[in-house]
């Protein structure tokens, strides 16, 4: 049995359909990370944002960056910030205050940012655009052992210093004694 | 319909703006980064959408969204590692209580 071309009811093509779920998803979930009053189920509703990201960039025809987020964001960053929620945890759970006072003020700005995108967005027109086209591995391989190889190379180098730099700074110095405040 | 440049760029649109609120809305110090990843995805997305949708940038645009993703991996090891070193002298991660300099 094979699937229609289009939706039955609708008209649309599946990846109309799959990119609306994930779209709504991924607003839904980002939401829930800035609204959220646990900051554990924050980072756990990031992880499930990182995820639906993934799932745009497959529907994009980019698997290699679909699987980098997947292994750099869902497999690293989420789970180092889980670490630090963790280790930063105070003992009253969570506070009763989640936003600053000037939160309204932060909306405004946040909703202007997004309108002025959004216009940009709409009125530009982009004279560039072509056909849709699927980026395949070999050629981002290619870039990156040719045209990329510098910024490669700098950001192995920015890769050690961060590393290096992240261990120095969670370091407990034991000379020090912890101050209680 | 909806596979367009345009829709993917104004979804990115949307994401930013909502890490933009929860950077300058949140007391919370982990919760800023976990907004500033946000921000990254988000003009992460449109640079994969822009090398979907025009072919002079196909193979270029997928390279520089790896490296934008190294980046943010530096910045968030980085960003909490001084959080974590911060808390613990200050034991609290508000960053509206970290007023030492203004006494």
């Amino acid at each position: 049995m094979t699937l229609p071309t289009t939706i039955p009811l609708l008209g649309w093509t599946w990846n109309d359909l799959l990119f609306l779920v994930l779209a709504a998803v991924l607003v839904g979930t980002a939401l829930m990370v800035v609204l959220g009053r646990n900051i554990i189920r924050s980072g756990l509703w990031l992880i499930l944002c990182f995820a639906t990201l993934a799932g745009l960039y497959v529907l994009l025809g980019n698997p290699l960056v679909a699987v980098a987020q997947v292994l750099v964001y869902m497999g690293a960053i989420a789970v180092l910030i889980l670490f630090a929620i963790m280790l930063t945890q105070t003992k009253g759970g969570p506070a009763a205050l989640v936003f600053h006072h000037q939160a309204w003020a932060a909306a405004i700005a946040a909703l202007v940012l997004g309108a002025v995108l959004a216009i940009v967005d709409g009125v530009s027109g982009w004279p560039l655009v072509g056909p849709f086209m699927r980026t395949s591995t070999e050629l981002v391989a290619t870039l990156v052992f040719s045209d990329f190889l510098l910024a490669f190379e700098i950001v192995g180098v920015l890769l050690l210093a961060a590393v290096i730099g992240g261990v120095f700074l969670a370091k407990r110095e034991d000379d020090q004694p912890e101050q209680q405040v | 319909m909806s596979q367009t440049l345009e829709a993917y760029l104004a979804l990115s649109a949307i994401l930013f703006a909502i890490g933009t609120f929860g950077f300058l809305a949140r007391r919370n110090a982990i919760a800023m980064l976990m907004s500033i990843e946000l921000m990254l995805n988000a003009v992460n997305l449109s640079i994969i959408a822009f090398g979907a949708f025009i072919p002079s940038l196909n193979g270029d645009a997928a390279v520089i969204a790896l490296m934008v993703m190294a980046v943010a991996a530096a910045e968030a090891t980085v960003g909490l590692a001084i959080v974590i070193a911060i808390y613990r002298n200050r034991r609290t991660p508000l960053v509206d209580e970290y007023t030492q300099m203004s006494e």
